[in-house]
């Protein structure tokens, strides 16, 4: 790959996600050996600078990282404490003078990541900045699809909630629609505003209309907060409207996958039947994570497989 | 000092000059406009090819005094403003503290006269700039304040809006409104679009300012009073001022270079030097405004100069400050890439960005150029040709969203009451 820095999905071309989604596929295997590790990045420092709680995103990067035999710096900060004291410039100048190769970067700002490359020398991975983008999550949701369905084009994929707030829902939306598939967005108005259709996407506001034929179905995250900012009025009615339960799952393919970038609200967003189903790819998204952030380090870094 | 302009094309639409005249300054004033001057102690300038035209002013600058002097003060601004080709400008109250009570006024006026230009004080309508009460309004008109405005808080009490237009009434001011709903604004840091949803930046709507224009220009209308619409950025905000001037209100109208010729595609870097509020718009309503400056709606060019420090400006883009300077770009910007193209003429550019805002602000001696009057005067050279260098600035802030832009047009000449307060030929 050419491409010193992964800042989002919108600016990839189609053959660099089939480059990675390759790649990440033969890191599928390494992952299930007794030792999982292979010398790809041996020598090389990689950190993670995370200023946004996160368990899963950060673990998956660290275990990614040294299953290649880099070594890995966590850094973890709220935004706040920083702001107190150091820019954020200032923070990871600092770092990279300890000779760094790849900064992994979680922000709760829009544009963080970036803003790193216009001042570090570090390879930049974004994992998450703000209402942006979040690349690897849907590199690990193409992964998925692709290795249930065996293709990404000619598929109808459905992405349900609070797209508004949702990083994952721009990346997904371009890698989808890159990738060949139909991608239908649905959800109340409030979090789907009009120039939303600006995105290659359909828009559906009736979810039941929406699901029809669905090969896949991603679920977000709703927070609850959002009812202060008058988005919807509760949970309830939220729960009638959007909540995918397995009444509404038979409008789909029977062979239909649910997904889920995680955290799960139980009986929010999602009711627990259909969670824990067979028609669930939760865990699987998050085994395939590892090797798809295998394959973006090692392609920015330009490891020998 | 006796100064002798020779062979300028002099334009000045508000006495129906234009064309090539010598003018003579002597004491200050303009002493002759005539065909051929000769004048032996004089200091001569040779102007052929060149364009005089009444001093510019700028009706609404930043300068950080008191409060942020490292960004700005008016030292510095008003040098950035001589350079620029400006012999006066308007300096809002948002200085830490604001400038709400006369002796406040007082201290930019004094600091203003140590200056090579006109600093004129514009106060604060509320005390402190809180919205709350009314500021002592007529008290700082008589130590100097020319107009009167929150800028960046905006009244948003109705009641108060309306109460304070009235009391104005008492020396005939003038309201400067930055019209915004903070409550549809809220939070949000780029034009609410598509392209910026995919950027993930929280979007500031156009109703924020359309619908606080609509409802401001009311107010103002139902109190016969005077009220002026700062730095317009969108279309449907343009139609709402369009139908109030239909109806007589008694509204004028700004808009800044950088609306006039960027857009929201810019903000595709994340680079704060395009963050401001107004937000850079979409390239729609960027035509709009500069088909309503050609079409006379629009009033004033003005910069809203507003300088930060780069510390303050590198950092994340939700956390940046608004603003970007103007004062060194504004002429070079608006020759370029809207007389030199035609989209506007030479006297259009004079009424807006001298001629309009000397009239909206009272400012008595400014605007023209004529035998007798004050010798307030820009000299224009059409062809030179600049590359904005923001290391090279007078002005103390680099934050400029015109970096490397190379522009034909820029002063050359700012004479102040017949001084020389900036030249370089």
């Amino acid at each position: 790959m050419e491409k010193k820095h992964l800042l989002g999905i919108e600016n990839l071309k189609k053959e660099e996600i089939e480059e990675i989604l390759e790649t990440s596929k033969s890191f599928i295997e390494i992952s299930k050996r007794p030792i999982k590790k292979v010398p790809v990045l041996r020598g090389k420092t990689v950190v993670n600078l995370f200023f946004e709680p996160s368990t899963r995103t950060r673990s998956s990067f660290e275990i990614a990282a040294k299953r290649l035999s880099a070594d890995v710096m966590n850094f973890s900060s709220s935004v706040s404490s920083v702001r107190k004291g150091e820019s954020l410039k200032d923070t990871v100048l600092n770092l990279e003078a300890m000779k760094t190769d790849l900064i992994i970067i979680r922000h709760s700002f829009s544009g963080a990541a970036k803003f790193l490359t216009t001042f570090c020398s570090s390879s930049v991975v974004n994992a998450g900045d703000g209402t942006h983008e979040h690349p690897t999550q849907a590199l690990l949701d193409g992964m998925t699809v692709l290795e249930k369905k065996g293709r990404l084009d000619g598929l109808k994929v459905v992405i349900v909630g609070d797209i508004l707030h949702s990083r994952v829902a721009r990346s997904d939306i371009f890698l989808f629609s890159k990738m060949g598939s139909k991608v239908v967005i649905s959800g109340p108005p409030t979090l789907i505003p009009g120039y939303f259709r600006g995105f290659p996407v359909e828009i559906d506001y009736n979810l039941d209309r929406a699901l029809e034929n669905a090969d896949v179905v991603i679920m977000l995250r709703l927070q609850k907060e959002r009812m202060q900012g008058g988005f919807f009025p509760s949970v309830r009615e939220y729960r009638q409207k959007y909540q995918l339960t397995p009444e509404r799952l038979i409008r789909t393919k029977p062979d239909a996958i649910v997904m889920h970038p995680g955290p799960i609200n139980r009986g929010i967003e999602l009711s627990s039947d259909v969670a824990d189903s067979g028609r669930s790819v939760i865990l699987e998204q998050v085994e395939k994570g590892v090797a798809v952030r295998m394959a973006v380090l090692s392609l920015l870094l330009g490891g020998e497989r | 000092m006796r100064i002798l302009l020779k062979n300028g094309r002099i334009v000045s639409p508000l006495n129906g000059l234009d064309g090539i005249f010598d003018v003579l300054v002597e004491n200050g004033k303009i002493k002759q406009i005539a065909k051929r001057i000769n004048c032996e102690d004089c200091k001569i300038y040779d102007l052929t090819r060149m364009i005089v035209v009444p001093g510019l002013i700028d009706m609404h600058v930043h300068f950080r005094e008191p409060g942020r002097e490292d960004a700005e003060d008016i030292e510095s601004g008003a040098k950035a403003a001589a350079k620029g080709g400006f012999v006066a400008v308007a300096m809002m109250p948002n200085t830490e503290p604001p400038v709400d009570d006369p002796l406040r006024v007082r201290f930019v006026v004094e600091k203003g006269k140590m200056t090579d230009i006109y600093v004129f004080p514009v106060g604060s309508f509320t005390k402190g700039r809180q919205g709350k009460e009314l500021a002592e309004m007529v008290m700082m008109a008589e130590e100097g304040a020319v107009a009167f405005s929150d800028d960046g808080f905006p009244v948003s009490d109705p009641l108060l809006l309306r109460r304070g237009l009235e009391y104005l009434k008492i020396i005939d001011g003038i309201y400067l409104d930055h019209a915004e709903d903070r409550s549809l604004s809220m939070g949000g840091v780029a034009n609410e679009s598509y392209i910026t949803a995919k950027l993930g930046l929280k979007g500031i709507p156009w109703i924020s300012e359309a619908a606080a224009v609509a409802r401001d220009v009311y107010i103002a209308e139902f109190t016969k009073s005077k009220i002026h619409i700062q730095h317009v950025s969108s279309a449907k905000t343009l139609e709402v001022i369009e139908q109030a001037k239909a109806r007589g209100a008694n509204v004028t109208c700004e808009v800044t270079p950088h609306h006039l010729v960027l857009d929201e595609t810019h903000l595709e870097t994340y680079d704060t030097n395009f963050k401001m509020n107004p937000p850079l718009r979409s390239a729609e309503d960027k035509e709009a405004l500069q088909e309503a400056l050609s079409s006379g709606l629009i009033d004033v060019i003005a910069s809203d100069h507003a300088p930060h420090t780069r510390d303050d400006k590198e950092v994340e883009f939700d956390v940046a400050p608004f603003g970007v300077i103007g004062l060194e770009t504004t002429v070079p910007v608006i020759w370029d890439k809207l007389v030199e193209k035609k989209k506007i003429t030479v006297e259009r550019f004079v009424e807006l960005l001298s001629v309009n805002p000397a009239r909206i602000l009272g400012l008595e001696g400014f605007g023209k150029i004529e035998k007798d009057g004050p010798a307030h005067i820009t000299v224009i050279d059409p062809k030179k040709e600049i590359t904005v260098n923001s290391e090279e600035f007078a002005s103390k802030s680099r934050n400029t969203p015109f970096e490397g832009w190379k522009l034909k047009g820029a002063a050359v000449l700012t004479i102040v009451n017949g001084k020389i307060a900036f030249e370089s030929f």
